[in-house]
């Protein structure tokens, strides 16, 4: 039997069940996905933007799906007393695939902000949902944005309307809990209308010791002049398998950050796809990994210059210790009448070990002729003779190390713009290298 | 304090050192002289554990100990400090940060407890009196951007920083203007006292007007082939080393 069967039989036989647990608008968009998913399959190395990161294999694992969106008994308050001190942020939870509806901390945002469950804003703002989603999530060419589509009863949504502006960010706390190996599809979809603002951080945790995937879907659209900033931090067990397909339209002169941090994960594949859609957009890029043990992280990108004068800026650094697998892949498209694109990608990367393996693929398609573009991308060691600089001065081995990969990676923390998560996210690092978070910050499974 | 015995090393497998004895006692100033190529950075980093280079065979002890048995931070802990012929530029991790860490790392060493931070950003002020290094300079990356002269100066505030025993200059004249040469100077002697000891390695006397050795020794394919008073230094400034090399019969 192949890997997709149980999946096909599993939809067809609890699709009434899927669909009387989500809403109108997503279940609209179901079937033709799933036609898809069928046609597709999920990608094996044997596909060229899947050759260091075999899905499929991930997908053998029976896990179950909570088809009837049963209650998961879980206080998330509790199991997260967190997280980033000082941040004062608007918090929501998202247990495996559904969005936490017991909000205790009633926060109080802007007029006519919309947020909460996407479930349950399909059903009362169907208009608004359905003119966005599905809309840029391409569930025709990527089989786990389509199995997602087919399978996502719920998630996370927010509406910013024109003008308004969220100060503090928001912060989106998806946790996996369950005493089964467990499977979740859920999906965000994230509406910036023109000249308004907001900041989202997503945190991606494990609770219970069994194995997990979440394949996520995430559509963002961004207004003109309007500006958004998305944080993801993923800190989860080993037995983790977590795919996340990020999806950013950007109007004219919208400006938009993307910053994804991997602390400690099992196997991971972010897609990040960002259309620059009116001229004069912006868009930031970035991300970083710190892996060990037999972690695997692959990071795949796709900015598309659709329009002229728009600007994209992409850094992405590694540093991996043991066997630990890297991959990233960097596509930047240049149309032909985007003249005036600026466009610059770095890829740095540090092995610790001969075990440890990057794999490196920036792609340039540039079809403008006036144009600013550069890629470059590095795997190397440790700088042998700042090493033993540091340690001339007294500096133990280790600690000297230490320095030295916090000094690698900081460029990518320093592009967090919100100085509390800044704070925090560089402290969280040097925890990581230091070997003091082998268990993430703030959750009960790690007290 | 520094007891060097027929000391051999190599790099790459191609020998550098080939039998090296020199004594040092606190409180004096040794300078190494000798043309270029002929060991003396490779001495200065088999003194401070670079592993880069291996020995082959004689000792070091200091203080009694067994250099050779020591790690590089180890080496530094116990007092011996480089100022690097080529210091290294390490972009991202701050000045501050890194004499932080060295300062506490040592103390532990020690037995004491980790300096408070207001103690030691006071030390950080007085120590970069000594060498007029610029404020700016303390805020940034160790050694980033920095001019070679600069990067000299660095050093040295480095060594105030650490207060080591045995101090080894490696060329800390070269790239500086005569402005820059006296600072450095008055650094380093300010830093000398009857207990401590310096290494000079220079190629040119103009420094030795300023740091005053006791002892010259001139260092000749990776053997000490001459030693003598200061006077030493002055005749090579007027000879040059062919002279040497004529009295070795080459
Ligand atoms: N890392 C190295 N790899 C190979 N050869 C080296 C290395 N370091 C020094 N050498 C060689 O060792 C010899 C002595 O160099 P060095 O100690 O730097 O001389 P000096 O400081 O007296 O000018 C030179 O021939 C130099 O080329
Ligand atoms: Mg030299």
């Amino acid at each position: 039997m192949s890997i997709e069967q149980p999946y096909i039989d599993l939809y067809n036989k609890h699709k009434q069940a899927i669909n009387n647990n989500s809403s109108l608008v997503l279940n609209n968009a179901r079937d033709d996905a799933f036609a898809n998913f069928q046609r597709l399959g999920f990608p094996t190395a044997k596909e060229e933007e899947f050759l260091y990161t075999d899905l499929s294999k991930a997908f053998a694992t029976d896990y179950g799906l909570n088809i009837n969106a049963l209650k998961i008994p879980i206080n998330p308050y509790e199991v997260f007393r967190c997280g980033v001190p000082g941040i004062h942020s608007h918090l929501y939870f998202i247990v495996n695939d559904q969005f936490y509806s017991n909000l205790t901390q009633k926060s109080t945002l802007p007029q006519g902000v919309l947020i909460g469950s996407l479930k349950e804003f399909a059903k009362t703002h169907s208009d608004l949902v359905a003119n966005y989603y599905a809309k840029i999530a391409d569930t025709q060419h990527d089989a786990t944005v389509a199995f997602n589509t087919a399978f996502a009863a719920d998630g996370f949504f927010l509406y910013v309307p024109k003008g308004v502006k969220i100060e503090n960010p928001i912060q989106l706390i998806k946790v996996m809990r369950a005493d089964v190996d467990l499977m979740a599809n859920s999906r965000d979809l994230i509406i910036i209308e023109e000249g308004a603002q907001a900041n989202l951080l997503v945190c991606e945790h494990t609770i219970d010791k069994m194995n997990f995937l979440c394949n996520r879907v995430t559509e963002v659209f961004v207004g003109k002049n309007a500006s958004y900033e998305h944080y993801k931090l993923e800190n989860t067990h080993t037995k983790m398998t977590h795919i996340s397909s990020l999806f950013v339209h950007q109007e004219t002169a919208s400006n938009v950050l993307v910053n994804e941090v991997v602390l400690h994960n099992g196997l991971t594949r972010n897609n990040v796809t960002i259309l620059l859609n009116g001229e004069h957009a912006e868009t930031t890029l970035c991300g970083m990994v710190i892996g060990d043990k037999t972690q695997h992280i692959d990071n795949h990108t796709f900015i598309h210059h659709a329009k002229p004068n728009c600007k994209s800026r992409e850094l992405y650094k590694y540093v991996l210790d043991d066997s630990a697998r890297g991959a990233f892949s960097g596509k930047i498209l240049v149309a032909k009448d985007a003249q005036k694109t600026e466009a610059f990608q770095t890829n740095k990367n540090i092995c610790m070990t001969k075990e440890a393996r990057m794999n490196t693929k920036p792609q340039l398609e540039i079809y403008a002729d006036d144009v600013k573009c550069s890629h470059g991308a590095t795997v190397g060691q440790l700088d042998e003779n700042a090493l033993f600089y540091l340690r001339s001065r007294g500096i133990s081995e280790a600690e000297a190390r230490m320095l030295l990969m916090f000094a690698f990676v900081d460029d990518v923390i320093e592009k967090i713009n919100v100085p509390a998560l800044k704070d925090n996210i560089r402290l969280l690092v040097e925890k990581r290298f230091r070997g003091e978070l082998s268990k993430c910050e703030g959750c009960a499974s790690c007290k | 304090m520094l007891t060097i015995k027929n000391l051999h090393a190599n790099v790459n497998g191609k020998e550098i050192l080939k039998g090296i004895d020199l004594v040092v006692k606190p409180g004096e100033v040794h300078a190494i002289m000798g043309p270029n190529g002929s060991g003396k950075s490779t001495l200065a980093s088999v003194l401070t554990g670079n592993p880069a280079f291996e020995i082959t065979e004689g000792d070091i002890s200091f203080y009694g100990k067994n250099l050779l048995d020591l790690l590089p931070e180890d080496r530094a802990r116990e007092g011996v400090f480089l100022s690097f012929q080529y210091p290294v530029e390490i972009p991202g991790v701050s000045m501050v940060n890194f004499m932080r860490t060295a300062i506490n790392e040592q103390r532990k060493y020690k037995g004491l407890e980790p300096m408070s931070a207001s103690d030691f950003l006071k030390m950080m002020r007085e120590k970069k009196e000594y060498v007029e290094l610029d404020n700016k300079l303390a805020n940034r990356s160790v050694n980033e951007g920095f001019s070679g002269g600069e990067k000299k100066r660095n050093e040295i505030f480095q060594m105030a920083m650490l207060e080591p025993r045995l101090s080894i200059l490696d060329e800390t004249d070269s790239g500086l203007d005569i402005d820059a040469l006296r600072i450095v100077a008055t650094g380093v002697n300010k830093l000398k006292s009857s207990e401590n000891s310096t290494i000079v390695i220079t190629h040119y006397q103009r420094l030795l007007d300023y740091i005053v050795p006791d002892f010259v020794h001139v260092l000749y394919k990776g053997r000490i082939v001459k030693s003598a008073g200061k006077e030493l230094a002055y005749e090579l400034e007027e000879k040059g080393y062919d002279w040497i090399k004529k009295e070795l019969g080459e």
